[in-house]
């Protein structure tokens, strides 16, 4: 029997497991959407904008490892895509978006509605397909899901003229067979039998953890190695939860605004063991000067991710379990060497540094600390929440003062830092784990950004919260103009900040706030028993700034601390 | 270091952009670039010529790689391979020259592919040597304009580089 395009694609989201689509209607997609209207197996959230809908389809996948997908329509529906896409595609998170187009005859005209998304989205996309036969469609779709999930994962644009929905064709679910694509998985046992005797030989060794981990769900086997072999390890911001913080081993998050011990191990490691990972500037700070004794074995999926940025002395190519598993196994039967004695000293060493300068700020008894917040909230939460973030100060210190324990419970938009994604981003989580505590923290400047998809939490009932850390700046802008631009605050400040707590009443959702330390507990509490959208409005110290920062292009042992405040707090909490 | 690079890639719509596209938007230089079909009509060859360190070049056969389309690549700096390239030069000699430019031609083993009243137009293949020595030969003579095809390259069969 011949079915339409539009029931093709369904029966092919139902074939790949997708139940959820999280999208937005326009004129060339509505043979799609009427398949949709009585479809069980297939189920529409509408978000209320294109971009909310891929974040959320972005959120969905960070949460449960499977393909986010989303739906859009022509021209502006595909063009609001483009932010979400390139947040997908820096951080390796597989997507599959449809876009609608123009009919086949009517592409290249200028037509209404019409944009090249295919062209637009080349250089932020793992592939992209324009689909012009109906008989391709299956198959295009079944490669979009196969390409976004396999190997590096990525986001996959298939773009769909009306013409091809329309059209009839019977329904085939064929074998794949792409000579071109083969990702390599297994890595090449002679560079991970040098990796064992690399590892066995060095007296200081750190390990780098990094987004294949959580990409690829070797938790296990790295924290298995990390403990055999007594290796500290620290994660970069993608890395978060991809090894238990609250580890004895765990140094947290390297980098920027890395910490100091982190920074520290990595600078003074005589080997680095970098899992997944790929030495963003964030990370390395000035190149010439990292880690400048270390040697430096790599393991990634992708060889483009290898030596990029960063000599490598032993790389290999593969999959982080099963080359972690191999590697596991080569350091327990053939090395089989004993590390009480020889990490002592370095273990020690950490030990020190962990004490020297832990992560900490200054408390005040009336003003909030924004990193008492994230505090308070780890507090209560016992670490049990999937967290997402916005960008900037608040994406920092939910990295610093939070500890994440598992992987895919901290979902931050780290290449690209898009301001807006952690909300639309926490209810694609939340409609994945309807039983769990989702929470966006916050910036007062992020939240406007994709403030509109409250109404998709009210009427899909997913119960978000969001900790607005505000401080009425785009602060991570005036933390650097503060630092580095003379106090010249030029257009960081957000004058008007709306009232969250009527904003979220005006669409139905409950809103707080919290204007003192004192209440900055009840009100986490309170909220966290709503079973509602909940807005926290934390009034926060505006001055705050996020420590331990390494300048851009220093080296990352570099670093500022805050300095002893010299005027009152009470002072500094004015801001008209 | 120059290097010649055989890409061969899936013969369809878009490829040409993601490979010219991956250059661009990573700020590599692309010298020349020939495309045309192989013995398979469905996988066409490429082949680039670009400038870099070993680092870029690394990184450059790494990326090419690392697309959807692409079936091979292949750094012909490793291998011992033949290349050519085909220039049209349209030149206009005074009458004195005439002579000159027909007896060059000759040698360089051209062909002359279209006169004039006031031109001749002149074929070369060859590698990249032998053409910059036509072209500076002639010159004197007054070329009116050239057009390269861009270098191709294909390795030698049971050739083992030095
Ligand atoms: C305001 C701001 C400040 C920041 N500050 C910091 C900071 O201080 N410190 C910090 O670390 N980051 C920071 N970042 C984030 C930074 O920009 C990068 O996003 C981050 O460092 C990249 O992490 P990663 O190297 O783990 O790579 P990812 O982007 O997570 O890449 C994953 C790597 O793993 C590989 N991979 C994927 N799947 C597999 C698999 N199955 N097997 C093997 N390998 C696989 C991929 O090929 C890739 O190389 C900041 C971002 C923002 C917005
Ligand atoms: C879409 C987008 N535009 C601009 C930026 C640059 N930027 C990075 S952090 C930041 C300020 C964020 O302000 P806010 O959300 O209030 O967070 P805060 O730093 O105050 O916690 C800006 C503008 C960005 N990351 N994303
Ligand atoms: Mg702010």
């Amino acid at each position: 029997m011949k079915i339409s395009g539009a029931e093709i694609i369904i029966e092919s989201l139902k074939r790949e497991g997708a139940k959820h689509v999280f999208g937005y209607p326009g004129g060339v997609v509505l043979n799609i959407f009427d398949s949709l209207y009585d479809n069980k197996d297939v189920q529409l959230i509408l978000t209320r904008h294109e971009q909310g809908a891929i974040h959320a389809a972005d959120g969905y996948a960070r949460a449960t490892g499977k393909a986010g997908v989303a739906l859009v329509t022509s021209g502006p529906g595909a063009t609001n895509t483009v932010t979400g896409i390139a947040t997908a595609s820096m951080d390796s998170i597989p997507l599959v978006v449809l876009s609608g187009q123009v009919p086949t005859m009517l592409i290249g005209n200028d037509a209404f509605q019409e944009a090249d998304i295919v062209g637009i989205t080349r250089p932020c996309t793992k592939y992209n397909y324009l689909v012009k036969d109906v008989n391709d469609l299956s198959r295009i779709i079944k490669e979009a899901f196969h390409i976004a999930t396999t190997g590096r994962p990525g986001p996959v644009l298939i773009d769909l003229p009306k013409d091809v929905t329309v059209a009839k064709a019977e329904f085939t679910w064929p074998e794949l067979d792409m000579r071109s694509y083969k990702p390599t998985y297994e890595g090449n046992k002679w560079m991970i039998t040098q990796a064992a005797h690399t590892i066995a030989k060095a007296k200081k060794p750190v390990i780098i953890a990094g987004g294949g981990v959580i990409l690829s769900g070797a938790s296990k086997e790295l924290r298995e190695l990390a403990e055999h072999a007594e290796i500290p390890v620290t994660m970069t911001l993608m890395g978060l939860g991809g090894f238990p913080g609250t580890h004895a081993l765990s140094l947290g998050m390297l980098g920027m605004h890395g910490t100091y011990y982190a920074n520290k191990a990595v600078q003074e490691s005589d080997l680095l063991i970098a899992i997944g990972m790929r030495f963003d500037d964030r990370v390395t700070g000035k190149v010439e000067a990292f880690a400048p004794h270390a040697k430096i074995v790599h393991i990634d999926i992708d060889p483009t991710s290898i030596r990029k940025n960063i000599r490598v002395d032993v790389p290999i190519v593969g999959d982080v379990k099963r080359v972690l598993t191999v590697l596991n196994k080569v350091l327990k039967e053939e090395v089989k060497e004993q590390w009480d004695e020889v990490r002592k000293a370095w273990l020690k060493q950490i030990e020190d540094w962990k004490a020297e300068r832990p992560l900490t700020y200054t408390w005040s008894d009336e003003v909030i600390k924004p990193q008492f917040v994230v505090e308070k909230i780890y507090e209560l939460t016992r670490g049990d929440a999937i967290i997402t973030t916005e960008v900037g100060q608040n994406q920092m210190w939910a990295a610093q003062f939070y500890k994440y324990d598992k992987p895919r419970t901290w979902l931050s938009s780290g290449g690209l830092g898009t301001m807006g994604y952690g909300f639309p981003a926490a209810i694609g989580a939340q409609l994945a784990f309807p039983n769990k505590l989702v929470i966006d923290i916050a910036g007062d400047g992020s939240i406007q950004m994709n403030i509109q998809e409250l109404a998709t939490a009210v009427i899909n009932k997913l119960p978000v919260k969001v900790a607005i850390l505000n401080n009425r700046y785009l602060g991570m802008v005036r933390q650097w103009q503060e630092l580095f631009y003379n106090e010249r605050y030029s257009y960081s400040h957000l004058d008007v900040v709306p009232d969250f707590v009527e904003l979220a009443r005006a669409y139905s959702a409950v809103g707080l706030r919290a204007t003192k330390p004192s209440e900055v507990e009840p009100v986490l509490k309170e909220a966290f028993k709503i079973h509602k959208p909940v807005f926290m409005d934390f009034v926060v110290n505006w001055k705050e700034k996020v420590y331990p920062m390494v300048p851009a292009g220093a080296p990352i042992d570099h670093m500022l601390f805050e300095e002893p405040e010299k005027k009152p707090e009470k002072k500094l909490k004015a801001v008209k | 270091m120059r290097h010649t690079i055989s890409v061969l890639v899936e013969n369809k719509f878009g490829v040409l952009s993601r490979v010219s596209g991956l250059f661009s938007g990573r700020g590599y230089n692309i010298e020349s670039l020939s495309v045309g079909e192989t013995i398979d009509p469905q996988v066409s060859v490429m082949t680039i010529v670009t400038t870099g360190d070993d680092q870029i070049i690394e990184q450059i056969t790494k990326q090419l790689n690392k697309l959807i389309d692409v079936i091979k690549v292949t750094d012909m700096k490793e291998l011992e391979h033949v290349e050519r390239e085909m220039v049209l030069v349209k030149v206009a000699p005074k009458q004195e020259d005439k002579a000159e430019v027909l007896n060059i031609t000759e040698i360089f083993r051209g062909r002359i592919v279209d006169s004039s009243q006031k031109t001749y137009t002149i074929e070369i293949t060859g590698d990249e040597k032998k053409i910059e020595a036509f072209i500076e030969l002639v010159k004197p003579m007054g070329i009116k304009e050239f057009v390269r095809t861009g270098k191709v390259a294909i390795a030698r069969e049971g050739v083992k580089k030095k």
